[in-house]
């Protein structure tokens, strides 16, 4: 009897390993990508070149940029805890990452008539994991802060984590009125609804923009990157880090940039469904493997056009005081989202009587 | 008061209204000028790739003239040394031995011959005082070093290839290649 408990389906476990492999690198690479083209956009939109030195246009930058990284001396502070300094920016890494378990990256593929989900895992709760997973990434920036034992980066990393606690509630309250609509937290249940409906991006606009905002907030991108201002504000919680432990900090930055469009262009622009095109007839007619590697290219360049997004704000926004930042957070968003949920209702209401 | 220029702009201190106060049409405004620069001529020139070319009165590091021959120009008259406000050339004479005819022109030449280009100013003056148009200054610019001694330059760094053996060198170190 306990043996079939214990009979694994080996197939199965070694999909869901190459994909998580895949999925990995792929994150990774885009997010050394992500500082290439954060680079050459920022250049762009200065009248600059931009890095053009290593390999054509400058390609091969991130790898460079890593090189140096790894190069550099590793410092820890003498009086800092060693453990909880060397844990910071894995654990900042490790949130980063393991967002994208819930992400459903394309349809399915039909391999040996075996029906193999892109998606690492369809849990029901997928978006209230992503949340629980995005609010642990503040103990990436606490803990860093914490550790350096250095009054600037504790003073950095408490206004960081504050920063992003206050906006994780503006972001719930405008995920809440998307969730009155699609009735179902699983991701790929709402891409599902989005490719037999209509974006909900025109359901949600006002939720959309709410969430936008704080999924800059939340990644710590300019206009809200208050706990790290780069040049200013002495580099905020990271100012001790050095080498690659400071590296998986910006690191993770990026692979948070890149979760968070992947999660915006799933929940509000329909995730990996083609624009303008039934995807189902399409599979019929084309067969299912050529149509699900189409959806995923179509989700990468949902995605790519949200970092490209990500990056314009980045170099045109200036950074927002403290209190206006808090501000913006609790006695404007949250107040809009809470109108927005009550409106949501109000036309739910309205279609069913 | 007065407005110092035509430019002055009286600030307008009116409480923002609500389209200002929401700032999103403020911000697509900024994006879209941010926008705009992506596509705009960039003015950067590509430095090792492409240089821009220098004024023709530029003046770089000394060179050592030769004449058409080969032979040093330079009789070791000590004027460009008198006439260089920051005093950086030195030099010692000698006197031509026979057989040397094919080296120096005239018969006394500079043994030694040496400018301290952290002391020299690049002003000019040692090419117009000059009489035997033995020292000009060139369209180079002295290379980083990593020592002080490295900048005092002597006779081997300052004389110009021969232009019987080196007529490429010679050309080049003239400027004539352009």
């Amino acid at each position: 009897m306990y043996t079939t408990l214990l009979a694994i389906d080996w197939v199965l476990f070694l999909d869901k390993v190459i994909l998580i492999t895949v999925i990995l690198l792929l994150s990774l690479l885009i997010a050394m990508y992500e500082t290439w083209a954060e680079r050459k956009v920022a250049a762009l939109m200065q009248d600059r070149r931009g890095p053009n030195r290593a390999g054509p246009g400058g390609i091969l930058q991130p790898l460079a940029d890593g090189l140096k990284l790894f190069m550099k001396e590793e410092v820890i502070p003498g009086s800092s805890n060693k453990l909880l300094f060397i844990l910071g920016p894995g654990l900042a890494m490790l949130t980063a990452m393991m967002t994208s378990a819930v992400v459903p990256w394309s349809s399915y593929l039909e391999i040996g008539g075996r029906h193999v989900d892109l998606q690492i895992a369809d849990v029901n709760i997928g978006l209230l994991y992503i949340f629980g997973v995005v609010s642990m990434g503040v103990y990436g920036v606490m803990i860093g802060g914490w550790a350096s034992n250095n009054k600037f980066s504790l003073l950095a990393a408490i206004r960081g984590a504050s920063q992003i606690i206050s906006y994780e509630l503006a972001m719930g309250l405008s995920i809440i009125s998307l969730l009155m609509i699609t009735g179902s937290l699983s991701l790929r249940t709402i891409v599902q609804q989005q490719q037999e409906g209509s974006y909900y991006i025109f359901l949600q606009p006002l939720g959309f923009l709410i969430f936008l905002v704080c999924a800059f907030a939340e990644c710590n991108r300019t206009p809200f990157d208050l706990s790290e201002a780069d040049s200013e504000l002495n580099m905020g919680f990271h100012l001790e880090y050095s080498s690659m432990k400071l590296g998986f900090y910006l690191f993770a930055e990026y692979v948070n940039v890149f979760i968070s469009s992947a999660v915006m262009s799933t929940l509000y622009f329909g995730g990996y469904d083609i624009p303008f095109v039934n995807d189902v007839q399409l599979a019929q007619r084309w067969g299912q493997n050529p149509v699900a590697i189409l959806e995923a290219a179509c989700f990468f360049v949902k995605i790519v056009l949200f970092i490209l997004f990500f990056i314009w704000v980045r170099w045109t926004i200036p950074r927002f005081r403290y209190d206006q930042l808090m501000k913006l957070g609790w006695k404007v968003l949250i107040p809009l989202a809470i109108i927005n949920m009550l409106l949501t209702g109000f036309f739910i209401l309205l279609r069913h009587h | 008061m007065q407005p110092l220029t035509s430019r002055a702009k009286a600030v307008d201190r009116r409480p923002m209204n609500v389209w200002e106060r929401m700032y999103l049409p403020a911000i697509a405004k900024g994006m879209s000028i941010t926008f705009g620069h992506m596509f705009k001529k960039r003015p950067t020139v590509n430095y090792p790739e492409k240089q821009r070319p220098f004024s023709r009165v530029f003046r770089g590091l000394h060179v050592l003239n030769r004449d058409e021959e080969g032979r040093e120009r330079c009789t070791a008259c000590g004027l460009c040394a008198v006439a260089c406000p920051a005093e950086a050339i030195t030099m010692e004479g000698a006197e031509r031995l026979p057989g040397e005819e094919g080296l120096y022109r005239e018969e006394k030449y500079a043994a030694k011959y040496e400018i301290n280009m952290l002391r020299c100013i690049f002003c000019g003056l040692c090419e117009e005082a000059c009489p035997k148009d033995a020292i000009y200054l060139s369209e180079t610019f002295a290379p980083a070093n990593f020592t002080r001694k490295g900048f005092i330059y002597g006779k081997e760094e300052l004389l110009i290839p021969n232009p019987l053996t080196d007529p490429e060198g010679f050309a080049k170190a003239r400027g004539e290649h352009k």
